[in-house]
C-alpha cells in the first residue's frame, strides 16, 4: 500500500506518542493518507486524525521510534487509505497494513476499497437465517451460528479460544450447500505461534488456498492494530458482495485492537469513559462488527467470529461488555470448565445466539430443536442451583428430583459439551444428545415442550 | 440571510467553520463540497460549530459551509407511516435507490412521496375560521390509519378560502388558503415542524388507561399506562431487544414508532421483515400500516445518531395530536446519551460522570416529558397520547451509571433485567423485585371496570407469595429446603409456578407471543386459587408431596401455551378440575 503523487511537507511541529503533528498544512483531508519519510528514507503510514488551523494531527501506524522533528517530512496522499482487492488475495499472507508478507509480489488489483467501509443500509440487509453446521454440538446444538451473524468468542487468557476458532474454520459448512465460501484470519497483537496455529490448521484440512491472513503478531507495531481489522473486513466484503462467496471473518484478539485505541486517545489527551478507553469506543467497534452480514440480491455473506480475552475473566470490562451490545450474541468460555479438561469449554448459561431464532426449526434443523434447547438451557441452569445446594447440605439432603438434575449436568458436560478437536457431528447427533439429556428428567418436569415432541423424542429408561 | 462560510477544521464529526456570523443555534447547514447535512451547535465569534449527520471523511479546510435558515426539522404529512427513515428522516428505501447496498454521502431525498395522491375529503368549508390545530380534511393514509389533515401549531389561523373539494390531490397541492389580517396563507398537506421543539397541545391529563401489551409481566404486574413513561434496562443478552420488540408488536396503540438508536443493523432489517407479515390482534391488519421505524445503527454517523431521538418523538406527537395513541420505542437511550458525550468531548466541555456532559439530565428529562395523554390544541376535539419506552444499556449491567440513574428520575415505570434470569433463560428477565410501576394505582380503575374486581387483590396476594419466596430462598441456600416447613414449601412451589406459568412468556411461540388481559386475569387467578387451596388442603391433612404430584400442576404450566386467546372456557375449565384434584387429595388423607 504506496501512493504515487500528494504533496510533501516537512515542518513537523510535534511528535507524541503515536501522533506527529504537522504544521503549516494547506490542503490536507480528515481522514487522508499520509506517507511519513525519515531521514534516513525510511516510509511509514499514517492518517490524518484532525485538520484545520494550518495543522493536521497524523496518526502513525508504525510508531514514531526514531523519527525526528527535523528531517522528517509528511507527504499526503489526496485519498483515504485504500486495499488493492482482486480474487487472488486468496491464499496469500498480508501484514496488519494489507502488504504481501509472503514474499509475494502485490496481487493485482482489480479495484481499490476505501478500507473504513461505508455502513450497510439497514434496508439492504438480508435478515440472517440459514444454519451453518459448525461440527460443535454446543454451538450448533444450544448458540446456533447462522450466515451474516456476528458471533464472537469471549475467552481468558489460555484458554482454548483459538483451538475452538480453528475447528469452527475447518469444519463449518451449511449443510446441503455448495457455495463457494472462504476465511479471512485477522491475528491483531497476538504471539506468533498462536496465529502460525491458524494457519497451519488451515493448511492442514487444505483450506489455506481459499483463505486470506492478515498478520500483525504481538512484537508488530501497536498502531497497526487499528487498521488490520479493517484491511481483512474490506477484502471479506470483497469476497462476499463481489464475488459472492461466503466469508468466515475470524478477528483475534479485539481486546489488543482496542488498547491500541485506548493509546491514541491517551495521546490526544480525550476525556476518557470507562477504565481510559475513549468514550466512542462503542461506535468504534460497531465500525468493525457491523460489516458482518448478508445483503439483499446479492449471493455472499460475511460471518464475524471475533475472539477477544476478557482482562481477569471479567465480562463486565469494557471491552466484552460493549462488543456484546453489538454482536449477535456471545460465546462464553469457563474458567471452570477450562480447569476440569473439558473441551470445548464453554459456559452454556452465559452464552447466545441472537439469530438461532430464525436458523433453526422445521426446514433447516428440525422441528423440535427450539424447544428441547430451551429445556436443556433450564434443566442446566438447575443442576447448577442443585450443585450448589449439594455443597452445602451434601447429596443426602436433596431430594430425589434434585438427583436427576445432577445427572443432567453430568450428562450435559460428559457427553455433549465435551468432544474432540476433530470430532464433526451431524445435527441429528446433537439432537439425539439433547434428548438423551432431558431423558434423565420425570416427564412431568418437562414444562418447555410441546407433548407432541416429548412423545416422539423422549428417550425411555 | 443565509450564513456562508468555510471550513477551519475537521475531527469526526465535529466541524468548525468561520465567517459564520449569520447563522443561528440549532441551524441545518449544508457543509463542505460532498453538500453533506450538518446542525449549528455552538456559536462563538465568526466561528460555527457543527455536528455533521454524514462521514466526513475526506473533507478538507477551506471548504464552504452554507446555512439553510432553517432548523432541523422534519415534515409532517401522509405517506410516513411503514417508513423507515434514517436519524434525519432520510427514508433508507431512497438513500439505497442513490447509492445502493451501503449508505453513501449528500443525498438529498423527501421523507415521503410529495407526488403520490391522496383521497381527501375536507371538513371545514369556505368562510370557515380555523385556528391552530384544526383538522381542515382527511385522507386514508393506510388500512389502519385516517391521517388528519391539521392548521399547522405555528398558525396563524384565519379565514378559510378556496378549499378543493373532495379528491385525489397530491402534497403540494394547495388545499385551502387562509386569511387572517389580509394575510393569505396557503395550507397543504404537509407542514414542518423542528425537533427539538415539543408540539403544543391544549391541556395534559393524568394517564389511567393501561397500554397492554400482551406480555403478562409487565401487564400484570408492571403496567404501563397510555401517555407514560417506562425505561428496560439490562445488560447485554438480557432481552431488552426482544422485549420491546413485543411491544411495538403488541401494545394497544393505533401508531407505534420504533428509534432504532445506535443499536444493530439486523435488528431494524428483522422488523423490516417481519412487521408486514404480523397481524394486529385487534384489527387483524398487517403491523407495518402502524408502525414508522428511525433506524441509525451503531455504525451509522453519530450526530444523526442524537438526532434520531427526537425526529422519532416528533412524528409521534403529530400522530398524538390527530388524536392517536401512539408508542415510542427508543433502542438504546445510552447510545444516544454516548453521542452526546461524544460531541461534547469534542466541544471540549467539562465533563461529568464517566465523561458524559453536565446536561445529560436535563436532555434526558426533557425528552421524557414529550410523553403525556392530551386534549390536542384546535377543534374537533380530539384525546391522543404519547407513550415513551426507553431501553437502557448500563455498562456491565451495572444500574448505578449515569444514564440509568438520571432516567430513573424521569420515567415512572422501570422494568430492571437481569442477567442471572437471562442465564436461566426465564424471558422476559424482568426481575420481579427490582422492577416497579408508578402507575398500578392509576390504572386499577380500568382493570376493574373491564376484566375484574378483584385483580388488583389478586395481583397482591400473587405478589406477595414472590416477595415471600425471596426472602425463603435465603433460608434455603443456607439450610436446603427440606429445613423449611410444609407451609412454607408451598410458597416455594407456588412462587415457582407463577414463574414458569405467568412471569415467564416465550415471544416465539405462535401463542404464547401474546396474551390478552383477559387470559392474563385467568392465568392468575387460577394460579392464587392454587395457592389458597392449596394452604387449606395442608391444614385439612393433604401432604406438599400429594399437592406436587396432583396432573393439574404441569397443566397450568403449559396452559398459557395450550390455551389459545379464544378458548377461555378450557381455562375456566382448569379451576373445575383443579377443585376435584385437591378434593380427591383431601378425601385420601381423611379416609386413610
Amino acid at each position: 500500500m504506496t501512493a504515487k503523487g500528494g504533496v510533501q511537507y516537512s515542518k513537523i511541529a510535534e511528535i507524541k506518542g503515536p501522533l506527529v503533528v504537522v504544521d503549516d498544512v494547506e490542503n490536507a483531508a480528515f481522514d487522508e493518507l499520509v506517507e511519513i519519510e525519515t531521514k534516513e528514507g525510511e516510509r511509514r503510514l499514517g492518517k490524518v486524525l484532525e485538520v484545520g488551523n494550518g495543522k493536521a494531527i497524523v496518526q502513525v501506524f508504525e510508531g514514531t521510534t526514531g523519527l525526528s522533528i527535523s528531517g522528517t517530512s509528511a507527504k499526503f496522499v489526496g485519498k483515504l487509505m485504500e486495499m488493492p482487492v482482486s480474487k487472488e488475495v486468496l491464499g496469500r499472507v498480508f501484514d496488519g497494513l494489507g502488504r504481501p508478507k509472503d514474499g509475494l509480489p502485490d496481487p493485482i488489483a482489480d479495484k481499490f476499497i476505501d478500507i473504513n467501509g461505508e455502513p450497510m443500509n439497514p434496508e439492504q440487509r438480508e435478515y440472517p437465517k440459514d444454519f451453518i453446521q459448525t461440527g460443535v454440538s454446543v454451538i450448533d446444538g444450544m448458540i446456533t451460528l447462522v450466515r451474516g451473524q456476528k458471533l464472537p468468542i469471549f475467552s481468558g487468557s489460555g484458554m482454548s479460544h483459538n483451538i475452538l476458532a480453528a475447528q469452527i474454520a475447518r469444519q463449518a459448512n451449511v449443510v446441503g450447500t455448495k457455495d463457494d465460501f472462504a476465511v479471512v484470519f485477522a491475528a491483531i497483537g497476538v504471539q506468533y505461534s498462536e496465529a502460525e496455529y491458524f494457519r497451519r490448521s488451515l493448511e492442514e484440512s487444505g483450506a489455506l488456498k481459499r483463505s486470506v491472513l492478515f498478520l500483525n503478531t504481538a512484537d508488530d507495531p501497536a498502531i497497526e492494530r487499528i487498521i488490520t481489522p479493517r484491511v481483512a473486513l474490506t477484502v471479506a466484503e470483497y469476497l462476499a458482495f463481489d464475488l459472492g462467496m461466503h466469508v468466515l471473518v475470524i478477528l483475534t484478539d479485539m481486546t489488543n485492537y482496542a488498547e491500541a485505541l485506548r493509546e491514541i486517545s491517551a495521546a490526544r489527551e480525550e476525556v476518557p469513559g470507562r477504565k481510559g478507553y475513549p468514550g466512542y469506543l462503542y461506535t468504534d467497534l460497531s465500525t468493525i462488527y457491523e460489516r458482518a452480514g448478508k445483503l439483499n440480491g446479492r449471493k455472499g455473506s460475511v460471518t464475524q467470529v471475533p475472539i477477544l480475552s476478557m482482562p481477569s475473566d471479567d465480562i463486565t470490562h469494557p471491552i466484552p461488555d460493549l462488543t456484546g451490545y453489538i454482536t449477535e450474541g456471545q460465546v462464553v468460555l469457563g474458567r471452570d470448565l477450562f480447569r476440569q479438561g473439558v473441551y470445548p469449554p464453554i459456559n452454556i448459561l452465559m452464552s447466545l445466539s441472537r439469530l438461532m431464532k430464525d436458523g433453526i426449526g422445521a426446514g433447516s434443523t428440525r422441528e423440535d430443536h427450539s424447544e428441547v434447547s430451551n429445556q436443556v438451557y433450564d434443566a442446566y441452569s438447575r443442576a447448577q442451583e442443585v450443585r450448589a445446594l449439594a455443597g452445602i447440605v451434601g447429596k443426602a439432603g436433596l431430594t430425589e428430583i434434585d438427583l436427576k438434575y445432577m445427572d443432567v449436568g453430568d450428562v450435559f458436560e460428559k457427553e455433549f459439551l465435551t468432544q474432540a478437536t476433530d470430532e464433526n457431528r451431524t445435527i441429528e447427533e446433537t439432537l439425539n444428545l439433547l434428548w438423551k439429556i432431558v431423558s434423565k428428567l420425570p416427564k412431568n418436569e418437562i414444562t418447555k415442550i410441546k407433548d407432541k415432541y416429548v412423545d416422539q423424542y423422549y428417550q425411555e429408561n | 440571510m443565509a450564513a456562508q462560510g468555510r471550513i477551519v477544521w475537521v475531527s469526526g464529526p465535529a466541524v468548525k467553520a468561520d465567517g459564520m456570523s449569520d447563522a443561528k443555534m440549532y441551524e441545518t447547514v449544508v457543509v463542505g463540497n460532498s453538500k453533506l447535512v450538518g446542525e449549528v451547535i455552538r456559536l462563538t465569534g465568526d466561528v460555527a460549530f457543527i455536528q455533521v449527520y454524514e462521514s466526513t471523511s475526506g473533507l478538507k479546510p477551506g471548504e464552504p459551509v452554507v446555512g439553510t435558515g432553517n432548523p432541523l426539522s422534519v415534515l409532517l404529512g401522509p405517506g410516513i407511516i411503514g417508513q423507515i427513515y434514517d436519524g434525519i428522516q432520510r427514508p433508507l428505501k431512497e438513500l439505497s435507490k442513490a447509492s445502493g447496498s451501503f449508505i453513501g454521502r449528500g443525498i438529498t431525498t423527501t421523507p415521503v412521496d410529495m407526488i403520490k395522491k391522496y383521497h381527501f375529503v375536507p371538513t371545514v368549508s369556505n368562510g370557515d375560521t380555523v385556528a391552530a390545530g384544526n383538522i381542515i380534511g382527511t385522507v386514508q393514509e393506510t388500512d389502519l390509519i385516517v391521517h388528519s389533515i391539521m392548521v399547522p401549531p405555528d398558525h396563524l389561523g384565519g379565514k378559510i378560502s378556496n378549499i378543493v373539494s373532495e379528491g385525489d390531490y397530491n402534497l403540494e397541492t394547495v388545499l385551502a388558503t387562509t386569511e387572517k389580517d389580509g394575510e393569505k396563507i396557503p395550507l397543504k398537506m404537509y407542514h414542518r415542524w423542528p425537533v427539538r421543539k415539543p408540539r403544543p397541545y391544549k391541556n395534559r391529563y393524568d394517564p389511567t388507561v393501561p397500554l397492554l401489551t400482551g406480555q403478562r409481566v409487565i401487564d400484570t404486574f408492571f403496567p404501563i399506562a397510555k401517555g407514560g413513561t417506562g425505561s428496560i434496562p439490562g445488560a447485554f443478552g438480557t432481552g431488552k431487544t426482544v422485549t420491546l420488540h413485543q411491544i411495538a408488536k403488541w401494545a394497544d396503540s393505533q401508531v407505534v414508532v420504533y428509534i432504532g438508536c445506535g443499536e444493530r443493523g439486523n435488528e431494524m432489517t428483522e422488523v423490516l421483515v417481519e412487521f408486514p407479515h404480523l397481524k394486529d390482534p385487534r384489527s387483524g391488519k398487517p403491523l407495518m400500516d402502524r408502525t414508522v421505524l428511525v433506524a441509525n445503527t451503531s455504525n451509522m454517523p453519530v450526530a444523526a445518531r442524537e438526532a434520531s431521538i427526537y425526529t422519532g418523538v416528533t412524528i409521534a406527537e403529530y400522530y398524538r395530536d390527530m388524536g392517536y395513541d401512539v408508542v415510542l420505542v427508543a433502542d438504546s437511550t445510552s447510545r444516544w446519551a454516548e453521542s452526546l458525550r461524544e460531541m461534547s468531548g469534542r466541544l471540549e466541555e467539562m465533563p461529568a460522570e464517566e465523561g458524559y456532559p453536565s446536561y445529560l439530565a436535563s436532555r434526558l428529562a426533557e425528552f421524557y416529558e414529550r410523553a403525556g395523554r392530551v386534549r390536542a390544541t384546535g377543534s374537533p376535539d380530539r384525546d391522543g397520547s404519547v407513550t415513551l419506552v426507553g431501553a437502557v444499556s448500563p455498562s456491565g449491567g451495572d444500574f448505578t451509571e449515569p444514564v440509568t440513574t438520571h432516567t430513573m428520575r424521569f420515567i415512572k415505570t422501570f422494568w430492571a433485567l437481569d442477567a442471572k434470569l437471562a442465564y436461566s433463560r426465564h424471558y422476559p428477565s424482568i426481575n420481579w423485585m427490582n422492577s416497579y410501576s408508578g402507575y398500578l394505582g392509576d390504572i386499577a380503575k380500568w382493570w376493574g371496570e373491564n376484566i375484574n374486581s378483584d385483580w388488583l387483590s389478586l395481583r397482591s396476594e400473587a405478589y406477595g407469595v414472590l416477595q415471600r419466596e425471596d426472602t425463603l430462598k435465603e433460608i434455603v441456600r443456607l439450610l436446603g429446603p427440606e429445613a423449611l416447613p410444609d407451609e412454607e414449601k408451598i410458597i416455594l412451589e407456588v412462587a415457582r409456578m407463577l414463574k414458569i406459568g405467568l412471569l415467564q412468556q416465550n415471544s416465539f411461540d405462535d401463542v404464547d407471543t401474546y396474551c390478552s388481559p383477559q387470559k392474563q386475569y385467568k392465568l392468575l387467578k387460577l394460579l392464587v386459587e392454587f395457592y389458597r387451596r392449596g394452604q387449606q388442603a395442608l391444614k385439612e391433612g393433604a401432604s406438599l408431596a400429594d399437592i406436587r404430584a396432583m396432573p393439574i400442576v404441569s397443566t397450568l404450566l403449559k396452559a398459557r401455551m395450550d390455551i389459545k386467546d379464544n378458548e377461555m372456557p378450557k381455562l375456566d375449565q382448569l379451576d373445575i378440575d383443579m377443585k376435584e384434584q385437591f378434593k380427591s387429595i383431601i378425601g385420601v388423607k381423611v379416609s386413610s
